[in-house]
């Protein structure tokens, strides 16, 4: 039981950060109808943009080595990130999928490929000094530079559990809670932004029927510009929590962040590309799934067969579930389900 | 396109770096540049042509530091030998090309040191599954290769031009499972592995077999891949099995994320891993979480040994104070071997050259007398060190002997 608890504060944290970045996907697709495939890259640019803003921030304010650092970081961290991304997602809109408004899907395909090896590379030249410690070493550069770099921790730390007493039935650090909190802070904003507002009105206007929203006096471009710059700063508030939960952040073309988009992006399709609440609930949902997965087949049938794959299969579990919804319900989930006439 | 600029850029200040490293050497700079100009006609000045000797390694990406030590090891060795007035007056050139931790790219950069820059023996890699990449290159081309830090047994299999100056994996899971159950007085081990990387799934197998020889039993194994953020599936299996210590043979990059996830679950025995591990960037990441693991390595910065101290001392001195790691004590290593094997093969064909390395015995070097055996690997003994202290870093701890 305690096992199965602490599991799922697992598939809680990284569900949130799973649903954060569908957002992302899914709100692009269901205004452009073409998949960003750069956004896991703004995701990486927000984990990293917060590395480097939370070293720069520490080294100004000169602290004790040891103590720990004022809690008003993280939330100006955050916001920061959020702001740095959402500018690169507009200029992402603006200088490479603006031109191509008219041009085939395939094109404009192609180029968010391309986006996202330039922001992977660009990411990884050596750059230039922004922080440096007491004895004049370097520790923070833009672009980051071509190794793994530690996040500093921003939020306080239980301590590990006193092995003389009995074990806690969970283990809840702040973090878990931080994340969980701020993903469903966003997550509800953003619905209020899309179905209580006269904006988000607007962008399911757009999302409806492009050319008649034009007709209609709705400012498309600007719609589309504010779903980009919406969509990355989700990005970036997931980059944020991610490099607090897991400090020991890859350089930015590293494989496995490709990996983690990619799930992201599985979220999105299982939930219904283009809905908002199915990007939540996809994003939940696979965590599950991969979680469940690694800890129910390590623990009963590893055993009978005699192997240990269960954790070796994580990503099968992901991508069977894809599978599994694709051939039982094509548009996810919550998506809707059109019939096509021939 | 991007690509290729990051590219053009790193190679350029690469050889920003080479040039400084060369004007530094004085007179050294008057001979290579002499050297250069000749090499254009290779025909005339045979004799004082500079010999060209290939490395490929990590220096960008997951792994750079391992890359990078090397090759400071390996350029400190080049700069004291041309000093010293080269082989029979001939200075040593290297050719370096980075696999970004990368097979693929390891293999296109072992192809182009062999085909387009003719070298005469190529040093690297440190990961074994990129050595394993390309190997099979140099084998066939005929050029001698010397990884100086690959442990996979497989690695020198290849072929009989593939050397390496470090212990093979079947030693260090047995020094790693002595060191357990000996020192750590271990009976239940645990193990989490890297299943992408064949330097650790074998480094585990080998580890298993040695412990519960030794009456001790593996009560957990798990995987990860190289990069995952989430552990918890695999530690929460681990917890339950209640192991007193926990063997994660992975590379640091993963161990320092993984050290902080064992302690925030509640897993207090010690970690213990191989040479992976050895990386300054390990004790900046894990910080208080990898404090008293410990793991196997090829040396100790803080070993008592004369030879140790010189080395620390030129490398201090050559690169601003900073400490080498294992892997730049092996770099330095592998370019001296290759350099004592050319002095006395007299050619820089590959076959003497290779039955001249082959030849190598009771090689004082940095890491342990080497000795090359009939299996081209170098019979050595490990040393267990311990993260302690401040600034955190690998302590001496034991020694294991072959």
């Amino acid at each position: 039981m305690a096992e199965l608890l602490q599991i799922m504060v697992a598939v809680v944290a990284v569900g949130s950060l799973y649903a954060l970045i569908a957002l992302g996907y899914t709100m692009v697709y269901g205004i452009l109808k073409f998949i960003n495939f750069a956004h896991s890259d703004v995701f990486v640019l927000g984990a990293w943009v917060s590395l480097v803003l939370s070293v720069m921030i520490i080294s100004a304010l000169k602290l004790a080595p040891g103590s720990s650092p004022p809690l008003w970081i993280a939330p100006l961290v955050l916001i920061a990130a959020m702001v740095v991304c959402g500018l690169v997602g507009f200029a992402i809109e603006r200088l490479a999928y603006k031109p191509l408004r008219k041009a085939p899907r395939l094109n404009v395909l192609i180029t968010a490929i391309g986006v996202s090896l330039l922001l992977q590379n660009v990411g990884q030249l050596t750059g230039f000094a922004v922080a440096k410690d007491d004895d004049g070493k370097t520790i923070a550069t833009v672009p980051f530079g071509p190794s793994p770099k530690r996040m500093p921790s921003l939020l306080p730390e239980t301590a590990a559990p006193d092995p003389n007493l009995a074990k806690p039935l969970v283990l809840i650090q702040p973090v878990d809670v931080f994340i969980f909190v701020s993903a469903i802070v966003l997550m509800v904003g953003l619905q209020y932004l899309v179905f209580r507002t006269k904006f988000g009105a607007a962008m399911r206007a757009v999302s409806f029927n492009t050319e008649t929203a034009a007709l209609m006096g709705i400012r498309v471009d600007r719609v589309i510009s504010v779903t980009f710059v919406t969509g990355a700063m989700l990005a970036a508030a997931a980059g944020f929590m991610y490099a607090l939960k897991y400090p020991g952040l890859n350089q930015t073309a590293h494989e496995t962040w490709v990996l983690l988009g990619l799930k992201a992006f599985v979220a999105a399709v299982v939930g219904g590309i283009g809905n908002v609440r199915g990007a939540v609930l996809g994003g939940f949902l696979i965590a599950f799934i991969e979680f469940m997965g690694m800890y129910c087949f390590s623990k009963y049938l590893d055993p009978v067969l005699h192997t240990n794959m269960g954790t070796n299969l994580r990503d099968v579990y992901v991508f069977a579930m894809l599978i599994f919804v694709l051939l039982v319900r094509p548009a996810g989930i919550l998506g809707s389900q059109l019939k096509e006439k021939v | 396109m991007v690509g290729r600029l990051a590219t053009v850029v790193r190679r350029l200040s690469l050889g920003l770096g080479l040039a400084a490293s060369v004007v530094a050497g004085g007179v050294v700079a008057i001979g290579a540049a002499n050297a250069a100009s000749e090499a254009a006609q290779p025909a005339k000045a045979e004799s004082k042509a500079p010999i060209v000797i290939g490395h490929y390694g990590s220096l960008t990406g997951a792994e750079a530091t391992f890359g990078q030590s090397t090759s400071e090891g390996i350029r400190l060795a080049i700069k004291e030998l041309n000093a010293s007035g080269g082989i029979d007056g001939r200075m040593v050139e290297l050719k370096e090309y980075d696999t970004k931790g990368d097979p693929k790219e390891a293999n296109l950069a072992v192809t182009r040191l062999v085909k387009s820059d003719k070298v005469v023996a190529v040093l690297g890699e440190v990961a074994s599954g990129l050595s394993l990449a390309a190997a099979p290159v140099c084998q066939k081309a005929g050029v001698p290769m010397i990884s100086p830090s690959s442990t996979n047994v497989r690695v020198t299999k290849v072929g009989d031009m593939i050397f390496r100056v470090c212990f093979i994996d079947p030693f260090q899971g047995l020094a790693c499972a002595k060191f357990a159950s000996e020192n750590l007085k271990a009976t239940k081990a645990a193990m989490l592995y890297d299943q992408k990387a064949p330097y650790s799934v074998d480094l585990a197998k080998e580890f298993k077999k040695a412990f519960e020889k030794m009456g001790g039993k593996v009560v957990a194994e798990q995987t990860y891949s190289g990069g995952d953020g989430d552990f918890t599936a695999q530690l929460t299996n681990i917890a339950a099995s209640k192991p007193e210590v926990l063997f994660v043979p992975g590379y640091y990059t993963d161990v320092g994320n993984i050290a902080l996830q064992v302690r925030k679950l509640g897993i207090t025995c010690p970690m213990l891993g191989g040479d992976g591990w050895d990386s300054e960037q390990l004790g900046k990441t894990a910080g208080k979480a990898i404090e008293g693991s410990f793991y196997s390595n090829h040396y100790a910065p803080d070993q008592p040994d004369e030879q140790v101290k010189q080395f620390i001392s030129k490398y201090q001195s050559a690169y601003g104070g900073k400490t080498p790691d294992g892997l730049a004590a092996l770099g330095y290593d592998a370019a001296n071997i290759l350099f004592d094997a050319m002095k006395r093969a007299k050619s820089t064909d590959g076959k003497p050259l290779r039955d001249a390395i082959a030849a190598t015995k009771d090689f004082k070097a940095v890491t342990g007398t080497i000795t090359i055996d009939q299996n081209r690997d170098a019979k050595k003994s490990a040393v267990i060190v311990e993260m302690k202290g401040d600034p955190l870093g690998p302590k001496f701890k034991a020694r294991v002997e072959p």
